[in-house]
């Protein structure tokens, strides 16, 4: 073999105690596709934005062209001929496609728009690309805003790509699209490095696959001589027990029938497509499946903040024995008739609690309607503020302090303590344990089966299978927006579940 | 009648050559994500800077020289507003601090710092009465001198000191920099999206910096047009009055365009005045004339909202502090 393109060799990486990467060592040829295979969280984005120049490895080398490389800023990154495309595209939207080419290159030479305008266009004419540089980002499709980004590491000449998942946003024939201009490129002698978490892709896009799994490199294999299976085995490894208390559901009747719910992004991409499921009441639902295959917006669509083009969510109210279409009903009805989203997004405060509130207000955020006239009841909130701290052990000086300076882990009680506390008949929670302690994470797990023995109907969005299958009783998994199966959590592998997730809406893509 | 529509076209330019020194300085600092309420008193301090630099070299000569008479107290208002916008830069930009709450102290700070040393300068030298800079202001009201020989087109658009025409060309020159150059580009990519910019490899932090000094020194030079030739070398207190807002309305007048900010400079002029070109006016009638030029602005931040055309709309991450993400 030749002298790798990009070559790592023993890189690690820590943030505090937390190692996002262990020891990786991989390398990616001249004309090669190599695909960056793992679960959420495994150290991939990590891991490429080390080569980026967006960390510095704590240990391990980095090679170019045999040539030891010292990354530590993305302007070092464009010296050495990588280009990232993020996730997140990095576009001015008042710009048009070329004016953000060329921002902040300085050549040395005069300015001239048009100078810019012709080479785009010669770079879209080598690797077959479609976009008009004149059109401004705020009038383009997410497909287009990518290809933007994608002429934009080229036309600093770059020779190694790093794509993160670059399929994310795309609709299947925009994936497509996509991988005919990679392959183009990969043949013209470029090094592309892809990350992702759909089998298809990876089988049908790269040459070789290296594997990650928990920050830790697994292997590297010849995409031509794998096959899903053993990929799955390797991105989710061996089961590891955990014994959370689990108890039998009994009396389940149905609480909430989803059927056939659909709904799209405004740049038309499925984010929801037929899903129908039902939650049953002492029950734990868990839902899996990759980050952003429609967990988010289903449980916002069940507590009415996500409006759904067909379809429909059928309540069943213990009290009143009617139906209701939930579909049809406010936020703020919906929360009334004890449908409780407890929902933990990525910024814990972001959606449920108000930093800069002490503990009593964040309860009178649920409450501040009961009571007359214009003044508002404390007595109350601050009862249970006091019964949610020493109930759920929250560490805080006292109800008074803003929650903003709880650690996570208390603020997850307290945003879960508050949702319980209003008696609810469906629970949801989404990633309630994300970045929590063991004991925290327990204490969330004991309750949210607490809710599941008082008979209410628990959905549970969780990233961790291990915890998925010892804490629920069914499992249904999500890929691209569609329900790619519901299992019997007690008689279910990793390995299943982990083809599920990958599977998504696969056949299309593979030519 | 043609002689009056000419005296009022002059008094309008007259009146807009601060306002666009206010305008064209507010637009630059603004392209680069930075709301400056403080221009106003930074136009207050750019005038009283360039009287207290003149009056001492005034009180300390006994036969100026035409040369420093002009260049002393250019560069001390330049210098000291800079110094102003240098304040605000570093409040907003470096500690983060709020940016509104941080320019409506700055422009109390201008106002009352430029009252002060206008009511008290005689007194710091042991005179009494207010302050005439005469050498001062003549040579800053020096015009064209072929401007007489040019009849009503002469008096009309050529009888200006050389700072009018200054404000045109600098105006001229920033429009031609923000569209043409890569300067211009990283500027607006700055105020629109600094991350973007940041990630690009441009140094936010500096353009933020010397844009808002730059603005900040710009603006400053309509303080000292103010005083040095539409008033020929005095001060008066609160005598610049509130032309820094109507500059900063100015800027959302013109779209954020410093060549649309020379003709939109002129018609604020000419609305500022109009009330005296009406005969018969009541004083209540010419203040509520006096409005107009808020009036406009109002309605075209309406029109701008409603037709929502990005093109037309404030730098996106204008007011906001910018914070590189870090994990």
């Amino acid at each position: 073999m030749s002298t790798a393109a990009i070559e790592l060799k023993g890189i690690t990486k820590r943030f505090g105690s937390v190692v996002a990467n262990k020891d990786v060592s991989l390398s990616v040829q001249n004309g090669e596709i190599l695909s960056l295979l793992g679960e959420n969280g495994s150290g991939k984005t990590t891991l490429m934005n080390m080569i980026s120049g967006i960390y510095h490895p704590d240990e391990g080398q980095i090679f170019i062209n045999g040539q030891e490389a010292v990354i530590t800023c993305p302007h070092d990154a464009y010296d050495y001929k990588i280009g990232m495309i993020h996730q997140h595209f990095k576009l001015v939207d008042v710009f048009s496609a070329a004016e953000n080419i060329v921002l902040g290159i300085n050549d040395g030479k005069r300015f001239n728009i048009n100078d810019v305008y012709a080479r785009v266009r010669e770079i879209c004419e080598k690797y077959g690309f479609e976009i008009d540089a004149h059109k401004k980002i705020y009038q383009m499709s997410v497909s287009e805003k990518q290809t933007v980004e994608i002429i934009k590491v080229l036309y600093r000449g770059a020779d190694i790509l790093i794509l993160d998942e670059p399929t994310a946003v795309l609709t299947p024939q925009e994936t497509q699209k996509l991988f005919k201009v990679l392959r183009r490129m990969r043949d013209d002698g470029k090094a592309i490095i892809i990350i992702t978490h759909k089998l298809h892709e990876v089988l049908s896009i790269s040459d070789r696959v290296s594997v990650l799994r928990r920050g830790e490199y697994v292997g590297t294999l010849i995409t031509a001589q794998t096959n899903e299976t053993e990929l799955t085995e390797m991105m989710v490894g061996k089961k590891i027990s955990l014994n959370i208390e689990r108890s039998q559901p009994h009396d389940t009747e149905d609480r909430l029938v989803v059927s056939d719910i659909k709904c799209n992004s405004r740049e038309g991409v499925k984010l929801l497509d037929n899903v129908s499921f039902t939650a049953k009441s002492g029950e734990i639902l868990g839902i899996a499946g990759i980050a952003g295959s429609g967990q988010r917006e289903l449980l916002e669509a069940i507590a009415g903040l996500q409006h759904i083009d067909s379809g429909s969510i059928i309540y069943n109210n213990p009290k009143t024995k009617t139906q209701d279409n939930l579909r049809d009903k406010t936020p703020i009805q919906i929360r009334d008739l004890g449908v409780r989203l407890s929902f933990v997004p990525e910024d814990r405060l972001g959606m449920g609690l108000v930093g800069n509130m002490d503990i009593v207000d964040n309860m009178m955020l649920r409450s501040y309607r009961h009571g007359k006239g214009m003044f508002l009841k404390r007595a109350e909130p601050k009862a249970l503020a006091d019964k949610i701290i020493s109930d759920l052990q929250v560490v805080t000086p006292g109800t008074s302090t803003p929650v903003r300076r709880l650690s996570g882990g208390n603020v997850q009680k307290v945003l879960v303590g508050r949702e319980i506390a209003a008696a609810p008949t469906v629970l949801m929670a989404a990633y309630p344990v994300r970045g929590l302690d063991i004991n925290s994470s327990y204490t969330i797990y004991n309750l949210l089966n607490e809710q599941k023995k008082n008979g209410v109907a628990v959905i549970f969005v969780g990233e961790d299978l291990d915890v998925l299958i010892e804490l629920c009783d069914r499992i249904m998994v999500i890929g691209g927006g569609r329900v790619t199966g519901i299992v019997d959590a007690r008689n279910t592998t990793k390995e299943e579940i982990g083809l599920l997730m990958t599977k998504t809406d696969g056949g299309q893509i593979n030519e | 009648m043609l002689t009056t529509i000419a005296s009022f076209i002059n008094a309008a330019i007259i009146q807009g050559i601060p306002l666009l020194y206010g305008a064209t300085g507010e637009i630059i600092t603004e392209k680069s994500g930075n709301l400056n309420l403080g221009i106003p008193g930074i136009m207050y301090i750019g005038g009283i800077s360039g009287i207290v630099g003149g009056y001492i070299y005034e009180y300390y000569t006994p036969e100026p020289l035409a040369a420093l008479c002009i260049i002393i107290p250019l560069l001390s208002s330049l210098l000291a507003s800079a110094l102003m916008a240098f304040i605000y830069s570093f409040l907003t930009i470096t500690l983060r601090a709020n940016q509104n709450v941080t320019g409506l102290a700055l422009t109390t700070f201008g106002v009352g710092v430029g009252n002060f040393l206008g009511g008290s300068l005689q007194g710091f030298f042991g005179k009494s009465g207010s302050i005439s800079l005469l050498t001062t202001g003549t040579y800053y009201k020096t015009s064209l001198p072929f401007a007489d020989d040019l009849g009503l087109f002469g008096q009309t658009f050529l009888s200006f000191g050389f700072l009018a025409y200054l404000a045109v060309i600098i105006a001229v020159i920033c429009a031609f920099i923000l569209k043409k150059t890569r300067i211009g580009l990283n500027l607006r990519a700055v105020g629109e999206s600094p991350a973007t910019a940041d990630a690009a490899g441009i140094n936010v932090t500096r353009y933020k910096y010397v844009a808002t000094c730059t603005g900040g020194a710009i603006a400053g030079l309509g303080g000292l047009y103010f005083v040095m030739d539409y008033i020929a070398g005095a001060w008066t207190n609160d005598g610049f009055d509130d032309r820094g807002w109507l500059a900063i309305a100015i800027v959302i007048f013109a779209l954020w365009k410093p060549d649309l900010s020379i003709l939109c400079s002129f018609i604020f002029g000419g609305l500022y005045i109009i009330c005296t070109y009406i005969p018969g006016l009541s004083s209540a009638a010419k203040e509520l004339i006096k409005m107009l030029p808020y009036i406009v602005t109002i309605i075209v931040l309406v029109l701008i909202s409603a037709r929502k055309r990005r093109e037309n709309q404030p730098p996106a991450h204008l007011g906001l502090p910018y914070f590189r993400e870090e994990r």
